[in-house]
Formats: structure tokens, sequence, C-alpha cells
């Protein structure tokens, strides 16, 4: 058979089963829209009521009042829901305020290797003479600091206060939890250690030996046992989206740490393709899920909404799920790899248009009307933030994977820009947001000193794009350069230079911002700022508020 | 949504199409395939010198996988042709690499068998390649009296007169930037290759 009867074959069968995929979503009678499930965050009545915890009082009544002008009205909470919520958050309390401080401080350590790598890529002979500090390794420091270290562990953080909440339950086996982000710590802590002194596993996203990877590996699963065993024994009926993105990303990074550091079974071009598998859906199937599901969960929470269209993002969820697991080939594009691979990979990189573009429909529609609330509240801003970025770099990634493209930005620093597009623009971000909005109920403390949050949006967000934007712009020309076989190679060295000096730039920005946040995150810890018996926790038109706010100050 | 069993399972469904294709697939596909008759496996002091690569991250800059040349010059630069999947046979890690930062090092064996250049171009690269932004290593050589030198037996690097110590003083390789440099001048795939047989 040639390949034009394939190609119709399978376009009739595609034509088949999407025709019973419709018909099946007839009559689960997914095509009408379910605004009771999209509402499940809210407690009953509380629709309409604006929540930022990382306002404070004054300056959430203010908020509340714009978003009233916009028409929304606020009525009371059902008090027994919202005691539900207290104790769901005090539950988790502990564990998450561990997540969040081994988080914050590998955020430092791994933004500063970072920038210490930028700079040695124009300054090469800066800090050569201890092995340790050698831009092969500093910049693995780096990448190991801020996917495991930072990410990682502000998204587990993150995934332990959330479920809780959204399942109207109480954390089971909370020290189980607490044990496992050890020993996850101790595996980066470890793999850090190693790389910095050259034992490393020799692959992109997985260096850090399989030995201490087994470490990490116990404690993501001592991690996922008591929060699924949350789920089993939730006390809601309807699984909100956000579970659903955090649950299966949960479940996706176990395995995929589990094969890719699977010692002694990969060898050769095999072993680039499950490198890249997982380098891939590390970013694919762990934190876009979760930056994701955060956003599902905190955007609509804090202008006091619901999702505007809940089915568009149970689509957005499974797309994501099937398309985004197999675009890694197209790292190896015009590598030694089987052709089908590259192929397949291209295709659902440009699938993942589909996901994206429901994602931000979804959002689109559901701020409509409401986007001035990011000038009061800082979570907003941040989550809107990311969400814009994760529209732009997927977007960018669909279009990168294009053989055309590919041929020009492979290998150059066009990807390293994308890839913190993603990394830093989309899920750092959106994590910085969950964080403002998750401390003050973890602590029960409010952000002593709230224009710091702004410096810290403005010098993350304008850093983030003179570093995007400048290595975007580099990386082309570099790209350009080394095609051309009439120019020499150095010529596509030189032409980045400017370019790699704006992203250090862009990079000290960047660090100054955690400065800022780190340290803002330690006063609040530290009970520093002005004194308050407890935060002006829910809205204060209820008569319960003060109640139940020094029941959560206890 | 209301099943926790049809998350989770569906989850995996997902992730295990994606596997299947990423990993078994190609594990299938290359698992029988034999060495190219030229290639010859890593002598102990190559495997030495491939650790010593990996261990400083060669690998983010360079890369070893030259590509056809309908997708770039890469044959005209001197980096050799397309690398087939039997290329790797004894890669353990694959070091094919995501970044050309520095020149693709597939073939670094047969465009530089200079010892003297390798040893010479780690100590200093800009002694040797102006404008280059490859870190320097002085951490794989000892800097020592020449007399001492002398005297140990040791053979000093040939370097260009203003990149070398003071006088009286020369550079001595240590016993990794030595192996490193084997590892480098073993890398050599000029060999031929067949074309994949055609289709029946």
């Amino acid at each position: 058979m040639d390949s034009a009867v394939f190609s119709l074959l399978g376009a009739f069968l595609l034509s088949i089963i999407g025709l019973f995929v419709f018909i099946w979503s007839l009559r689960k009678g997914l095509l009408v829209e379910n605004p009771t499930a999209a509402s499940v965050i809210f407690a009953h009545g509380e629709v309409g009521q604006v929540d930022d915890p990382a306002l404070q009082g004054a300056a959430q009544a203010s908020m509340q009042q714009a978003a009233k002008e916009g028409g929304l009205q606020a009525h009371a909470a059902d008090a027994a829901e919202l005691l539900d919520r207290i104790s769901s958050d005090r539950s988790t309390a502990f564990p998450v305020f561990m997540f969040i401080t081994f988080a914050c401080m590998w955020l430092v350590v791994g933004s500063a290797a970072g920038l210490i790598s930028s700079i040695k890529l124009h300054e090469p002979d800066w800090l050569t003479d201890y092995a340790w500090l050698t831009f092969g390794r500093i910049r693995t420091v780096h990448l190991t600091g801020v996917l495991y270290g930072w990410i990682t562990n502000a998204a587990l953080g993150m995934i332990v206060w959330l479920l809780p909440r959204l399942l109207r339950t109480r954390l089971y086996g909370a020290i189980w939890v607490m044990l496992g982000g050890a020993l996850i710590n101790m595996g980066i802590a470890g793999g850090i250690g190693a790389i910095a002194t050259g034992w490393n596993d020799g692959m992109e996203y997985l260096e850090i030996p399989w030995q201490i990877a087994i470490f990490m590996f116990a404690g993501f699963a001592l991690v996922i046992l008591p929060v699924l065993y949350t789920l089993v024994n939730r006390k809601v009926s309807h699984l909100y989206v956000s579970v659903w993105y955090m649950t299966a990303a949960l479940l996706w990074i176990a395995l995929l740490f589990l094969v890719g550091k699977m010692p002694g079974v990969h060898t050769g071009v095999q072993q680039a393709t499950t490198n890249w598998w997982y380098g891939h859906n590390v970013l694919g199937l762990w934190f876009t899920p979760v930056s994701v599901g955060a956003i599902y969960y905190f955007l609509p929470k804090v202008i006091g909404r619901p999702i505007r269209s809940y089915n568009l993002s149970l689509l957005g969820f499974w797309t994501l799920a099937f398309f985004y697991g197999q675009v890694g080939g197209h790292h190896l594009i015009g590598g030694p790899v089987p052709g089908w691979l590259i192929t397949l990979s291209i295709v659902q990189s440009v699938m993942m248009v589909i996901p994206v573009i429901a994602f931000s429909i979804n959002m689109g529609a559901t701020l409509r009307g409401r986007m001035h609330l990011a000038r009061y509240s800082p979570t907003l801003r941040f989550m809107m933030f990311g969400g814009l970025m994760y529209l732009a770099s997927s977007l960018q990634g669909s279009l990168e994977a294009l053989r055309s493209v590919n041929q020009i930005t492979h290998f150059t620093h066009f990807t390293v820009a994308h890839a913190h597009l993603g990394a830093y623009a989309f899920v750092t971000m959106v994590l910085f947001g969950a964080i403002y909005f998750m401390m003050p109920r973890v602590l029960n403390w409010e952000w002593p000193y709230p224009k710091l949050i702004t410096l810290h949006f403005w010098l993350a967000a304008v850093g983030a794009m003179i570093y995007f934007i400048g290595l975007t712009i580099g990386g082309w020309l570099q790209g350009v350069a080394m095609l051309d076989a009439a120019r020499p190679f150095m010529a596509s060295v030189e032409v980045t230079l400017p370019y790699l000096q704006w992203r250090s730039v862009g990079g000290s920005l960047m660090v100054l911002s955690h400065l800022v946040f780190v340290g803002h995150f330690l006063a609040m810890a530290l009970r520093f700022g002005p004194g308050r018996a407890g935060a002006a926790l829910f809205w204060p038109n209820e008569p319960q508020s003060t109640e139940l706010g020094a029941a959560h100050g206890k | 949504m209301e099943n926790e069993v049809k998350l989770a399972s569906g989850a995996m469904v997902a992730l295990g199409i994606a596997t299947a294709a990423l990993v078994v697939m190609p594990y299938m596909q290359v698992r029988d395939i034999k060495p190219p008759p030229q290639l010859k496996g890593y002598t102990s002091a190559q495997l030495r010198g491939r650790e010593v690569y990996i261990a400083n991250g060669c690998v983010y800059c360079h890369s070893q996988q030259p590509r056809d040349r309908n997708f770039g010059p890469d044959a005209e630069r001197g980096w050799g042709r397309a690398s087939v999947p039997g290329d790797y046979f004894y890669d353990k890690p694959h070091l094919l690499g995501s970044m050309r930062t520095g020149p693709d090092l597939f073939n670094i064996g047969a465009r530089q068998p200079s010892k003297d250049w390798h040893l010479g171009h780690l100590y200093q690269p800009r002694a040797y390649v102006p404008g280059s932004i490859m870190p320097s290593y002085p951490y794989l050589f000892v800097v020592k009296d020449a007399k001492d030198a002398e005297s140990e037996g040791e053979t000093p690097l040939a370097l260009p007169p203003a990149y070398g110590p003071n006088v009286g003083q020369v550079v001595v390789p240590t016993p990794q930037a030595l192996d490193l440099v084997k590892y480098l001048q073993g890398l050599n795939h000029t060999y031929p290759v067949l074309p994949p047989a055609p289709k029946p």
C-alpha cells in the first residue's frame, strides 16, 4: 500500500472516531455548560466575593468595591463550609510551610548560580580556578536548583495546600508528606553537591546521579500516597478541574522520574529519545499542568467569579494529557533518530495549540470586565501575567517544532530563551502568585510590606522580558549565521555577545526580585511588620468573620 | 467528573502512549543495530576522558550529531557526515547534546588530531581561537617551576608566549587533562557507512 491509501484510511478512521466522540459528548451533556461544577471552589453564597489574602483589610475592601462596580454582588458565605476550609488549611500549614521555605532557599541558590553562568558566557575567564564554578557545572547547578529545588518544591507545597481545600477534607498523613519532602530535599542537596564535584549521570535534566535519585523517588512516593489517600477520603462528590491537573501531574512526575532514571536500561540513540521524552515531559506533564491547575483555582477565586466554561477546561486537560507527552522528539530534529518519531513529535507539538487556546479563551472570558482587579490584587497580577506567558510560550513552542523554524533555532540560545519564557515567565510567576495567596493562610500573618510585592512583580517581569527578548534575537542571529556556510563558525559566536550581556542584565533583575521576595518571606515568617491579631481572613461583611478569624488564629 | 479511577487511568494511558512512542518503540527499533565495522570501542584512557567530559559539562555547549546536508552546512564546516544510530553503539550515556555554543565535536579527532593543540586550547582557548567564549580550564593543569617539572619527567605545554605562566615556570597537564584529550582525539567517525537498505 502506498502512502496515499494510508492517509485516506487514516483520515477516514479519524473522522469516524471524531463522530463517536461527538455523539458521546452530546450524551454526557458535555456541550451544555456546567456552572455548578465550576463553582465548587466557592462556599455557598461566596460567589461574588473577591478574595486575596495578600491584601490587607482596607485594600481588599476597595477591591471588592471595584468588583461591585462591575456588577458583582457579595452575599454572606456559608459558615460551615468556611470552617471546613479553615480546618483544611490548618491540616496543611506545616508541610506547606516546609515546602515553600525549601523552595525559597533553592530559588536564591539556583538563580545566583544562573546569573554566574550567564556572566561566564561573555566573561569566559571569570572564576575559572575552581572546578565547581566552571560553566558546565554551575549551569547544571542552576538547572537542578531551580527546576527541582524551586519549582518542584513550590509546586508540591501548592498541591498539598490546594487539594484538601478542593476536596473539603483535611490532609491525611501530613507527617508522611513532610518526611517525603525531607527526602526530596536531601536528594536535591545531594544531587547539587554531586554535580558540583563532577559526579553526574551525563544527561540533560537527568544529571542527578541515580543513586541519589532513589531518595527523591522515595520522597515523591511518600508525598503522593497521602495525597491519594486524601483524595479517596474526600467530602465533595465533584472533583474540580485543578484536582485533575494536579493529581495527574503527581502521578506523571513520579513515573517519568522512575523510567528516566532507570540505570542500565537505556542505551545509545534510544537513550537520547528517552532523555527528551523525560526532558520535555518534566515541563509538559509536571510544571505545566500544576501551573494551569493553579490558575484554574486562584484566578476565579480572586475575582469571585466561576470560570466561564467548565467543559472547555476538561477539553484542555485531556488534550494536554494526550498531546504533550509525545512532543519530546522535537529536540532531536535532524538527529540520528527514526524519522517517524520526529514527525510524530512535530505533529503533537502543533496539536498543543488546542489545549492552550482552550485555556486562553476560558480565562479571557472569565476575566471579562474584571481585568482592572489586577490593579488591586497581587495574586491576580502574577496569575494573569503567567497565563498570558503560557499562551505565548506554548504557541512559540509549537512554531519552534516546525522543521523550517527548528532548522534555525536548534542548537542556539533561542531555545534557552524559550525555556525561560515557559519555566520563568509562566510557571515561576504563577507560583509566586500562589505563594502570595497561600502564605497569609499558612502563617496566619499578613505580608508585612505590601509595596515589596509590587517591586518584586515589576523586577521579575521586566527582568524576564529583557532576558527573553534579548536572547531570542541573539539566538535567531546565531542560528542564521550558523546555517550560512560562507561565514566562519566564530561569526555565530560573535553575533551573540551583546545579547548574552543583555541576558545578564535581565538575569540580574530577576535575581534581585528573588532577594526582595525571599527577604519579604523571611520577614513574614519571623513575624515582622505591623502586628495583627490574626490575618484579616474572610470577608468582613459576614458576621462570623471575626470568630472564624480567631478560630484560624489558634 | 466524579471518578478518581477514571482520572488516574486516563492519565496513565496518556503517559503510556507517550512512553510507547518515545521510549519503547525506539528501543525495539535500535536494539539490534550492530556497530559499523570500523568503529572501535573506547580504550580505558578514553573512557576516563569521557568521564571528564561529562563531569565538566562539555555537552552543554558541544553537540555530537552532525546533521544531513539539507539541514545545514555541517559537512562544509568539517563536522562530518550525518551520524547514524550505529555510531553511538559504545556511548553510555549518550552525549548528543542540544547546543552549539561551540562547534560539533563528533569528528574533532579527525579535524584536529594534535595533542598539543588540545592541551593548550583547554588551558587557554583564546590563545588559539581569538574571540572564543569557551571557559579556560586552569584546574586541569598544574603550574610548576621549570626545573621541578624537568626533574619529575613531566612534559610541559608548548603555549604561545603571551599566554604562558611567569618566567621560569611551566604548565603541566593533570592526568584528567591527558585522558580528556585522548577521548577528544578518538572522536573520529569519518569512516563510511552504508545508506539504509531500500525498502522492499
